[in-house]
Parts: C-alpha cells; structure tokens; sequence
C-alpha cells in the first residue's frame, strides 16, 4: 500500500471547480436535448468560472504566508491567486461574450474546453516545478488548440488551430527540453531547490534558463516568438481569441516571473537582459507590423505583442516594484483586450464577415454603446490616462528607471507614440467617416441584441476605467501577491 | 472648490452622455452648466485672497502612495485669471455651437463640457501625474471634435495635431518619470528644483509643440482651420495657453539652471516666431490663417515675456495670455459668423461687410483694435511689459517684439479692411443678415471682458504673483 501525500484541497478548490465544471458541461453534450445544451453547458461553465474566482480570492486572503503544497509541487500564495483571480474573471466574461457566437454544433464541448483550459490555467500559475509547469502548460495549450479548430465552418480557423498546435507544440518542446537541460544541471525540479543548487555560470543551466525564457515566451506571443500570434488570432473564434489574448498571456507573464525570480535569482544579471531585448523586440515589431493591417483582429494580435513588450519590460527589472507593474497591469490589460475582441465579435455577427477598418466605419454612431467601449479600450491600450493602461505603462517605466534603464523608458515612450496611429486609426474609422462610408450589415434589420456581450463590455470598460481611479487598492493587492516572491 | 470647478462639467457631459435628451435640452444643459462653471469661477475669484497670493483652495487625496502620486488641486493668482478665461471662453463656445446646431448634439456637448473639466484641471494640477493626465486628457475630445465635426481636410488635420502633440507629451512623460522618481515626489509643491538638461528640454519638447513655437507649428494651420469655429477658439484660446502655464509652472519654476542654458535659443525661436507668423498672417489667404498665424505670433511674444524670466516678464505674459486668448476666441467666433453667411473665408471674395452690418463691424474693429495692440487697450498694456521684461535680457530683443507689433497692425488692418471695407466681395450676398442677437449674445461677452480689461490691466498684473513679485515667486519654484 502505497500512502499518497497530504492533498490540501481547498489549494486546488478552484482549478477543481472548473474541471468538474469541464466535466458537467461535457455530459451535458451527450445528456441534454439539442435546443437546451447551449444554455446548459454555458451555465454550467460559467458557474465553474464563479466558483473559481470565489475560491481564489477565499485562497487570497487566506494564504498571507505562501507555502508549498501536494509535496511542494504546488504552491499555495497570493501571488497564485491573484493571477487565479484575472483568469477565472476573464473566463467568465469570455463565457458571455461567446454564448452567442454562430455555431452549430458542438457547444457542450466548446464549454467544456472553455473550462478546462482555465483550470489548466489556474493550476498553471501555481506550479512550483518543472513537471507542474508542464503539466499545467500542455493542459491549457490542448484546450486551446481545440477551441480554436472547434467551429469548423469558420474560414480559416482550422489553418490557426493546426499553426497553433505545430507552434505551440514546438515551443512546448523547447520549454521542455529546457527543464531537462536545468534538471541535468542541477539534479532539481522544485524552483527554490533549482536555485540552492543552481552555480551562477553552469553553461548547461544557463542553456536550459533561456529554453525555458523562451518556451513560455511562444505562450506570451513576445517576439521573436510571436509568427503564430497574426494568424492564430485571426482564424479562431473572436471569444476564443479574447480569452487567449488576455488570460493566455497573462498566465504566461505571471509563470515567467514567478520561474525567473525564484528558480534563477543568481542568473539575474543574464535574464534581465534577455527579457530587455526581448521586450524591445516586441515593441519594435509589434508596433510596426500593427501600422500596415487591415483587419481589426489582425491589427488587435500585434498590439497584443507589443503590450508582451510594456509587461516584460516590468517583469525584466527584476523588482517588486516591477512585479507590482506587471500585476497591476495585468488588470486594465485583461479588461480591455477582453472587451475590444468582444466589440470585434458583435460587428463580426452583425455583418457575417471578418473586422476590417473599412467596414467598422461609423460604428461608433450606430451602437453607441459598443462604440464608446472600443474607443475606451483604444485610449486604455495607448496608455491615455481615464485609463488603468495609463497607470500601468506609469508603473512599468517607473520600475525601468528605478533599475536604471532610461533608456528603456524612452524605448517605450516612442513606442507608444507609433502605436497611437494605429488605435486612434480605429477610433477614425468608428467614429469620423462620413455617413456614405458606413457599410451597412448585409442581413439588413436591426444588429441582433446581445445582452450578455454588452453586460460583459461593460464590465470591462468598467475595469478599464475604474483601475484608473482606484489605483491605490488595486496596488496594495498586487503587492500583496508580489510579496510572495523574494527580491 | 477647485474639484468642483473640475467635475461640475465632467458630471455635466455623462449626464448628457447617459440620459435621453432632445437637442435643444441637452444643449440647454450644456450651456447652464457652462455657465454655473463661470458662477463658481465669480465665486473663487471673490474669495481668492490675493493679498496672500500663493496656493489657495487646494485640496489633496492621495493616489497611489508607493510612488508619492496624489490628486493635488489648487489655484495661484496667475491661475484664477487662466481657470477665468477657460470657463468664459468654454461658454461662449458651447453657446455658438448650440446656436448653430451641431448634429449630433449630445456627443457634442458633452465632449465640449469633458474638455473644459481637462483644461481647468491642467490649469489647477499641483501633482505632475495628475498635471500630465489632464493635460493628456484634452486630447481626447478634441480628437474627436476636430475629426468628427471638422471640415473637409479633418482627418489629416487630427492625425497631425494628434502626432505631433503626443510627441511632445510623450517625451514630457519620460521626463516626469525621471524627475519624480529622482525627487522621490510627484507634488509640484514639494518637488525640488532640478538642474538637468534633459528633463527640462523633455518639458519644453511638449509645451512648445502645444503652444506652439516655431518651427514646432507644423499642425496649426490645419487644425485651426479645419476645426469648426468654436473648437478652433478654444484650440488658439484656451489650449494654447495650457502650454504657456506649464512653461511658467513648471519649466521655468523647476529648472532655474537649465533656463539659463537654454534662454537665448528659446528666446530666438520665440523671437522668429513672432516676426515669422506675423509675416504668414499678412500674406493668409483668409480669415481663419490670419489668425491661426498670429496666434503663432502671440505665443511667440508670451514664451517671450515668460523667459525674460523677470517681474515685468511674468506679468505682461499672463496678461497677454488672457487677451490673446479672449482676442482669439472672439476672432474665431467673428470668422465662424461671417464663413456662415458667405460660406468661405477667403479674403478675396469677401469684402464690404461693414455697410448695413453695424453690429458685426463694431465688434470686429473693436475686436481687431485691441488685438492690435493701441495704447490703452490691454494687449498694448501686455505687450508693453513683455517688451519691458526682455529689454532686461538685452534690447535687441525688444526691438523683435516691437517690429512685431507694426506687423500685427498691418495684419490686423488687412483683415478688418477686407472683410469689412473696399468693394463687396463675390461671396457677399445682400441678404446676409447683420450679427444676430445671439450672436452677439455670444460674443459681446468676450469683449466686454477685454474692454474691461483694457481699462483696468492691473486687475491681473498686480494680482497674479504674491506681492506682484513674480521672479520671487517663480524662483522659489512656488513652494
């Protein structure tokens, strides 16, 4: 008899809400009649995702002291749930946004995947070595790449899901052949053990440091690791992409920080640099590329990239206060890329083709609502202030010069500059065309009602907004969760 | 107080934004919002102690603490007159776009009523977080008040104001970063003088395309142009001016070192400015570039008058920020009037509108008169002690300033004579009716106010400083 090791439970309360969410909701495929499977298997996901984000924030305030659990393989700290809580909300809002996207068939697993891969999530951020990490990477990945391959009528999508998979197994083998690599250098798994045991200059660790970098690199779409981001973003269903490109990336950055900070803090002096570079390739790349789109989705995956660059800008300073940077941001980020691929998805079902400028133009007037909300989003992503996005492009070049890289700061400043041209674009083409422009919905009448998408934009633009005026709460709880790293 | 000045207007805009109302109520609600702000602004001004001068009505909360960010609001002397021509400029502007009728009126007003909550909270910010955040936050309704109700070239317009402004602010952004973080506060009270470069030159950046100064002026001529009237006021009124008060709030009052360095430069490009747009106003094809080009040439003068860096300089330039920016909302509003009864602003197809129009005459000329600058007007009292200030930094710049002021009298003549005088221009119909009632309603106010102005000057240069002794005040970096 074999004794297994203390399980504490309610650690993994909220991953094992949503994976028996994941559960109820594939059942309901098989076990509910036809009409009535989307609104169970909609509610049953979305009741996983509340129960989540009621388990992390109990986990929040009730785990002041970080700790090891499930013989350490999974840490239980505020960090964790902090990142839990940004997960679970933005599951849940990708939840309403997609109840009402065109598709024929297969809502019980679309759900149910929708929940499996936050819960891969959720663990995600807890991992606290190598194989949990793993595990909780591939977990979420295999979701996704369903997810996107799911409506298979949609042009397209089966092109991003097999470029998703190829890629993302690529970076997943990369991220893996890493850990063996500092596994060998250093006979550890657990990341406090990894760094006791790791030598500041062991070339093998160090390879395997930078497989690791870069394989949860592919996960934030930072480049150089980003080719799959364009199409992947565009081909899968839009809710599907809002929930990749807010919560995905988010628990990419947070695992990044948490990995680099406590596996390989006597490497500091070499990954800081890394990231620095890699942060102004993003911004370098992802600004430009973002100039020349045409389509809105395509134009929203670039910008996604070259806001990778602003969060690692904060995660390569190595300091809490860039750990604060990062988490803050993560908030008003989540909201707005949420809520902009949600504005995506209501205009894509009023007109039956894919987002470009052209066809948003005098959007802004029609649906006033949905209009005011992108234009929101587009000031929050070129850090105007009204904006969280404000405050946390304030933070991240803040914890810049505090480490001493001005001229990160000016590097991020420019980038901004350029990326103007290319939100205020859409919010041009929303708004100022003139009424001969507008390229009415080919299906005629009014634009289908959506009370679930609207209630979620709003809440969105609410987070956007509010996280401006509420900066100090919302910074005492990031450095709450950041205090859970050493510096 | 000073909050409320700030957020009676925003509250204003999203309740226009939110509830359903008709045109005519929600511009009703708009102008007596716009005029319970002149109201309040009565109030502080009564009960501004300028006797004590200094910081008064401030009010402070706290931010985000582990960066020393706070909301800091407050108003100087020189602040009052600045929050007093926003608030009478913003009036008179939403009350000619409500009496013109701009389509889509709930959008209009309310972005009206959020720019005035902007610019008065730049004119009042004591934090530089909050001061870059209001000053930011101008841009974006007029971004759009520009782009969507402007003229036909609007979209290029916007995206050049919009590009180079946010050049400017971006730089200055870096710049605050560093200099607060470097001073471990963001208060402008407590902040301490610094005596890098770079910083400074990062303010200067922005505040000189705003303002702007040559040859930073790329975006003006087509922005004050392509705006419809009322914005186009408040462009080269009010928002101009947002510039000079970061100049003379921060840059100069922050960087004493630097301003010694770079004095001589700036006060050229001021210099060239001035002669530069005055030159341009001359040669304008019509109205709107006559005094979009001044306005370069006035804030040519006003930088002037502020890096004299001395008591006559500080006062002649806020004196001359208030009646420029008066002169050109007035100027702008009179443009937007006679653009509507001919429907084009080009000075050779207008002409012989004085006869039968006695109304729009009279306020023209005495619009015009004081722009440029007679003695006892109170632009000539501003620009006699800006001319008086840079004396002191040497008196060949006061001879640029005086040569200007000849310029500004030929310009101003040639606009008033070939819209009001000479032979009735191709697009001068006989039926254009003489400036109505509302108009005048609206625009009257604005020179009654530079009449009063012309008769009393020391009503704003002896009350802007404490003890009207602005170089004391600017060199203790208004602690």
């Amino acid at each position: 008899m074999i004794h297994g090791p203390h399980i504490d439970w309610f650690a993994l309360a909220g991953v094992n809400s949503l994976l028996a969410a994941s559960a109820l909701a594939l059942l309901s495929a098989v076990l509910v009649p036809g009409p009535l499977r989307r609104p169970v298997a909609a509610s049953l996901c979305a009741l996983g995702y509340a129960t989540a984000i009621g388990f992390t924030i109990a986990l929040y305030v009730k785990s002041p002291h970080g700790h090891g659990v499930v013989v350490d393989a999974f840490r239980r700290d505020r960090l964790a749930q902090f990142a839990g809580i940004i997960l679970a909300g933005s599951g849940l809002l990708a939840t309403a946004i997609s109840y009402r996207e065109r598709m024929r068939e297969h809502h019980g697993e679309y759900y149910a995947l929708l929940a499996a891969a936050g819960g891969g999530m959720l663990f995600f951020v807890g991992a606290n070595n190598l194989m949990t990490l793993f595990l909780g990477l591939e977990w979420f990945s295999i979701s996704l790449y369903i997810l996107c391959a799911i409506d298979r009528d949609r042009l397209g999508g089966l092109e991003a899901a097999l470029k998703y998979l190829v890629i993302g197994g690529f970076g997943s083998a990369v991220l893996l052949f890493g850990s063996a690599l500092v596994y060998g250098a250093t006979g550890q798994l657990n990341f406090d053990a990894i760094s006791a045991a790791g030598q500041a200059h062991d070339s093998l660790l160090v390879f395997g440091l930078a497989m690791i970098i870069a394989g949860l690199a592919f996960k934030a779409s930072a480049a150089p690791f980003h080719m799959w981001t364009p199409d992947v973003y565009e081909g899968a269903p839009t809710p599907v992409t809002a929930f990749m490109a807010a919560a995905t990336k988010a628990a990419a950055l947070v695992v990044m920080l948490r990995v680099l900070v406590t596996a390989f803090p006597s490497q500091a002096h070499l990954w800081t640099v890394a990231l620095a570079a890699i942060a102004v390739c993003s911004l370098v790349i992802g600004n430009l590329a973002a100039l020349v789109q045409k389509g809105v989705k395509r134009m929203l995956a670039y910008s996604s990239i070259s806001q990778a660059g602003f969060m690692l800008i904060a995660v390569s300073t190595d300091s809490n206060l860039g750990a604060r940077a990062l988490l803050y941001y993560l908030i008003p980020y989540a909201a707005m890329s949420l809520g902009s691929f949600a504005v995506v998805a209501a205009r894509e079902r009023e007109l039956g083709v894919p987002v470009t400028f052209e066809n948003m133009a005098g959007f802004g007037w029609e649906r006033p609502l949905l209009g005011v909300s992108m234009w929101a989003f587009m000031l929050g992503f070129a850090g105007f202030p009204l904006t969280g996005g404000f405050v946390g492009k304030f933070y991240a070049f803040a914890a810049a010069y505090e480490h001493g890289w001005t001229w990160l700061v000016i590097v991020g400043v420019l980038a901004t500059l350029v990326s103007l041209y290319y939100y205020l674009g859409l919010v041009r083409a929303m708004f100022m065309r003139r009424t001969e422009d507008l390229q009415l919905a080919p299906i005629g009448g009014s634009p289908p009602r959506d009370a679930l998408l609207q209630t979620a934009v709003v809440a969105c633009l609410v987070v956007t907004v509010g996280s401006f005026f509420a900066v100090q709460p919302l910074i005492d709880f990031a450095r709450h969760a950041a205090n859970s790293l050493s510096f | 107080m000073t909050t409320l000045l700030i957020l009676l207007p925003l509250a204003a805009a999203l309740l226009i934004w939110v509830l359903p109302l008709n045109d005519v109520s929600a511009g009703a609600l708009a102008l007596l919002a716009a005029l319970a702000e002149v109201g309040l602004w009565i109030q502080l001004l009564v009960r501004y102690d300028f006797a004590k001068g200094g910081l008064q009505f401030a009010q402070e909360r706290n931010w985000f603490s582990d960066l020393h960010v706070s909301y800091h609001v407050g108003v100087y002397g020189f602040s009052v007159w600045l929050v007093g021509l926003t608030v009478i400029a913003m009036a008179a502007a939403i009350a000619y776009g409500f009496w013109v009728g701009r389509d889509r009126v709930r959008a209009y007003m309310g972005l009206m009523l959020f720019l005035t909550g902007a610019i008065i909270g730049v004119f009042t910010a004591q934090d530089l977080l909050l001061f870059y955040a209001f000053f930011e936050a101008m841009m974006i309704p007029l971004y759009i008040l520009v782009g969507v109700w402007g003229g036909p070239g609007r979209l290029g317009a916007t995206l050049k104001f919009l590009l180079y402004t946010m050049a400017g602010s971006l730089l200055m952004l870096a710049s605050i970063i560093v200099y607060g973080l470097s001073q471990n506060t963001f208060d402008l009270t407590q902040i301490g003088q610094s005596s890098s470069d770079w910083i400074f030159l990062g303010f200067v950046a922005a505040f000189a395309i705003k303002a702007p100064l040559f040859p930073l002026h790329g975006w003006l001529p087509d922005a004050y142009r392509e705006s419809s009237p009322e914005v186009a006021a408040i462009l080269s009124g009010v928002v101009s001016k947002a510039a000079a008060y970061g100049f003379l709030r921060i840059a100069i009052a922050k960087f004493p070192e630097p301003v010694q360095h770079y004095r001589a430069p700036i006060l050229a490009l001021a210099a060239i400015g001035l002669i530069y747009g005055s030159l341009l106003a001359f040669r304008a094809p019509d109205i709107r570039g006559v005094i979009a080009y001044s306005s370069l040439a006035q804030m040519g003068l006003i930088t002037m008058g502020l890096f004299a860096v001395n008591d006559l300089g500080f006062d002649g330039a806020v004196l001359q920020m208030v009646n420029h920016g008066l002169v050109s909302a007035a100027l702008f509003l009179l443009a937007g009037m006679v653009e509507r009864r001919t429907l084009t602003g080009e000075l050779t197809r207008l002409g012989g509108m004085a006869r039968g129009r006695p109304a729009l005459a009279t306020v023209l000329i005495t619009t015009g008169v004081i722009a440029l600058a007679v003695p006892l007007s109170s632009a000539f009292a501003g620009e006699f002690l800006i001319l008086a200030g840079v004396f002191r930094q040497g008196w060949g710049w006061s001879v640029v300033g005086a040569v200007a002021i000849v310029l500004a009298a030929a310009y101003v003549l040639r606009l008033i004579s070939a819209v009001l005088h000479r032979d009735v221009g191709p697009a001068v119909s006989d039926s254009a009716l003489d400036l109505r009632p509302a108009e005048l309603g609206v625009v009257v106010p604005l020179v009654a106010c530079l009449l009063a102005l012309s008769a009393w000057p020391a009503a704003i240069t002896e009350h802007s400083f404490r003890n009207d002794r602005g170089q004391t005040d600017v060199s203790q970096g208004f602690k």
